[in-house]
């Protein structure tokens, strides 16, 4: 069980194990183009799922074998070391050691390295094959590093580590038939190869060797690995080991890797010059940001227009066929709404992970991060925190969902927790209606709208700061950091790649995200319509409904926001979604819908909005209440989709619920600041 | 040899420098030395970015990034240009 070098009359392509696919863990330092092999060995038979009690994604796939035998391989997260530093790192090397009770240990490794940075990369490869498992060696990049002028001898490593070493082209094919053939052997050897120890640390390697329980149940090969892993984890032999590793290792690439003693100047030095460049970097970020936000502004806008379109076509079918009830309604309202409601958002998710996947796979996202690194950091974030919430302008959700390029687990989740102030284009009608509403537009200049727009806007990125800055202060005791980032070589981004994750992100969406939108859509949606009402006003309906009940029973509390029943019942249907807060207005209001024309039916609501009165006679929709409620959406999580996401992405639901509570509790203090400053001040 | 060390923060970019120690014993520093930055190793400080951090400097074969706070606590050994080049 332990090697397969011993196991010759196992036939081909089957597993000793009888008839279960054999599996391979691929193995590699982040950027060593793992995932892009990840790719072409799997196509799309892939399944991505989380490890249990761990944020970490578990991805999973099928290659052929040379045999036609499927073989099972498990793309571990991007490591630089079996030490682990982050909870990525931490599942990677449970998962080589057969720590993890999901996951058996695997039978084999593939490990890449990239044959530009030979000495780092060998690095965590000699640590994995002393953990005794048959491996396989792909020496990734080789046409790259021919460009640098590093000439490289493939077998010659072979024999020095005793396992096969396969040599690959970046993003090209080569290589692939042979890695296959690689994996179909039956007697894939482990490697022999191990890193000698310094002296002192020998002596003490003996008594844990009897000590470990490990050891005791396991064949030799696979203890001194984990014994190891013992001293390694001992601070003060740290600094011996790591020195005595590299010594190895530069053995290891004496006659195997020849640098020319020229200078090279790389494609990734001269692209440097440019894309960091005092100047023309700003230029570049700016013009790639700018692109990147009116794509999933205005690009998103059409597809979601058609897909509204399409789900309000399929609604109109089933009310024409289906008689009239109940059952209908659910359907229409509830189910299609629903669906529609989750589908709705695919165009905004796709266009940022193709934009995301074209800069992580070419390796200028982590050079966004170099240059924002200093700004991001004043309120505790990091450089790479930029894109995720700089996309949540447009929407929360794909903005969330782009927070797994934050390698450190805390940045990420800080990021994840203040992403939602951003005042998202969900928001703009609710603030377009009330802007309308405080100015009578006949004498305000455009100007004043716009500036009380973006006073909205500059008001949520304000939040984002002050709560970043304290989160980051209060979650900073739990982890440590390493915050060296490595500035990988640029190179052609594969669009597999970049289509593969698009397609992976929408399918993780709409399956996991999905299915608890819809739900709550159906929860909302029976809320707003039962108990049923004799009256056919939809004005009583909506005030009978327990929506509308709930709007009564929370109007003391909101009345010190200056809001009355009616808006509660607008701000209970939005914790569903922002924009419903218009369409519930206007069933509160009873100002009916046109479709034809949207701003005539603004219009009338605003009209509606100015003529409602308190019981005192005083407007309802005073400044003072209009500018109130848009402090309280700029502030409130109102989205049940981002909700669901929260709860995907942290795979708990503790912190969706923490982000819930915080976020709505500051927008009512904040509303109400607003509301009764106004009025000590003397405003209306 | 010990007097003319000093924080890899303060050396002027292009410098070329050897690795003296490290003055935090902070578990987060393992990760610098497992990237190649031992004591001994020769790094070069490629560019500051341009707000004037992190610090982008090359070790081996790789660029890393690395933020000030964390510069100030690695003492290098400026290579003199006296000093014949291996």
């Amino acid at each position: 069980m332990m090697s397969r070098a011993s196991e010759g009359s196992t036939p081909a392509g089957k597993s000793d194990h009888g008839d279960r696919p054999r599996v391979f863990a691929l193995v590699g330092n982040p950027n060593s183009g793992k995932t892009t092999l990840f790719n072409s060995l799997t196509g799309l038979r892939q399944k991505v799922s989380n490890y249990p009690g761990v944020t970490v994604e578990r991805k999973e796939g099928t290659a052929i074998g040379q045999h036609g035998e499927p073989i099972r391989i498990i793309d571990l997260p991007g490591a630089y070391s079996l030490n682990p530093q982050s909870p990525d790192e931490e599942i990677m090397r449970d998962v080589l050691l057969g720590r993890r009770g999901d996951l058996s240990r695997p039978d084999a490794v593939i490990c890449v390295i990239d044959a530009t940075n030979a000495e780092r990369h060998l690095y965590l490869a000699t640590q994995v094959l002393e953990l005794g498992l048959p491996t396989i060696i792909v020496l990734n990049m080789t046409d790259l590093a021919e460009a640098n002028r590093i000439q490289i001898d493939p077998e010659k490593l072979a024999d020095k580590l005793g396992v096969p070493v396969i040599p690959m082209r970046a993003h090209r094919r080569t290589g692939l038939p042979e890695l296959r053939i690689a994996m179909s052997r039956h007697d894939l050897p482990a490697s022999g190869h191990s890193v000698p120890l310094p002296e002192e640390i020998h002596g003490m390697l003996e008594k844990v060797h009897a000590s470990d329980s490990i050891h005791a149940r396991h064949a030799a090969l696979y203890a001194p690995g984990k014994a190891r892993q013992l001293l390694d984890d001992n601070q003060a032999w740290e600094d011996r080991l790591i020195a005595a590793r590299y010594e190895a290792i530069r053995d290891l690439c004496e006659d195997s890797f020849r640098r020319d003693d020229v200078e090279v100047t790389t494609l990734t030095d001269r692209l440097d010059s440019l894309f960091l460049h005092r100047f023309f970097g700003w230029i570049i970020l700016s013009a790639v940001l700018l692109s990147l936000f009116l794509m999933i502004f205005y690009g998103g806008e059409l597809p979601m227009q058609g897909i509204e379109w399409l789900f309000g076509k399929a609604g109109e079918v089933v009310q024409a066929t289906l008689p009239p009830g109940d059952f209908r309604d659910l359907v229409t309202d509830g189910i299609i709404a629903g669906v529609g409601g989750v589908i709705v958002f695919l165009p905004q998710i796709l266009i940022l992970f193709f934009f995301i996947g074209l800069m992580e796979d070419s390796g200028y996202l982590p050079r966004v991060a170099f240059l924002l690194d200093r700004f991001m950091s004043r309120v505790g974030l990091h450089g790479r925190s930029f894109i995720p919430l700089l996309s949540a302008y447009a929407c929360a959700i794909p903005g969330i969902m782009g927070t797994r390029t934050i390698e450190n687990p805390k940045d990420r989740l800080v990021t994840i927790l203040v992403t939602p102030f951003a005042s998202c284009s969900a928001r703009l009608p609710v603030y377009a209606i009330m802007i309308v509403t405080i100015f009578p537009t006949e004498r305000v200049p455009t100007l004043a709208k716009a500036g009380l727009l973006f006073g909205m806007y500059a008001l949520g990125t304000l939040g984002i700061f002050i709560f970043a800055w304290i989160f980051n202060k209060v979650l900073k005791r739990n982890v440590t950091a390493p915050s060296v980032m490595e500035l990988p070589t640029y190179k052609m981004p594969s669009l597999t790649s970049v289509l593969a994750q698009m397609w992976e992100r929408s399918r993780l969406f709409v399956r996991r995200a999905g299915t608890v939108i819809l739900g709550i859509s159906i929860l909302l949606w029976a809320a707003n319509t039962y108990p049923k009402s004799t009256d056919p006003d939809p004005a009583v309906q909506a005030e009978n409904s327990f929506a509308g009940r709930i709007g009564h029973a929370i109007e003391p509390v909101i009345e010190p926001l200056g809001y009355d029943w009616r808006i509660g019942v607008g701000i209970v249907a939005s914790f569903a979604a922002r924009e419903v807060f218009v369409s519930a207005m206007r069933i509160s209001f009873n100002v009916a819908e046109d479709d034809e024309d949207d701003a005539k039916s603004m219009g009338e609501l605003r009209q509606k909005f100015r003529e409602t009165t308190r019981d005192d006679g005083s407007p309802l929709f005073s400044p003072l209440t209009c500018l109130s409620l848009m402090v309280f959406y700029v502030f409130a999580l109102q989205c049940a989709s981002t909700v669901a996401v929260v709860r995907r992405e942290t795979n708990s639901w503790r912190w969706p619920i923490f982000q819930f509570t915080y976020m709505t509790l500051t927008a009512y203090f904040a509303a109400m600041m607003v509301y009764q400053g106004g009025k000590l001040l003397g405003y209306t | 040899m010990k007097d003319s060390s000093q924080p890899l923060s303060r050396l002027p970019v292009g410098t070329r420098a050897r690795i003296a120690s490290y003055l935090s014993n902070d578990a987060a520093f393992r990760r610098f030395r497992e990237m190649g930055m031992l004591p001994g190793s020769e790094i070069r400080i490629v560019r500051l970015a341009p707000l004037g951090d992190p610090i982008e400097i090359t070790v081996g074969a790789s660029l890393l990034s690395l933020r000030r706070e964390q510069a100030e606590m690695i003492a290098v050994i400026p290579e003199q240009e006296s000093v014949t080049r291996p």
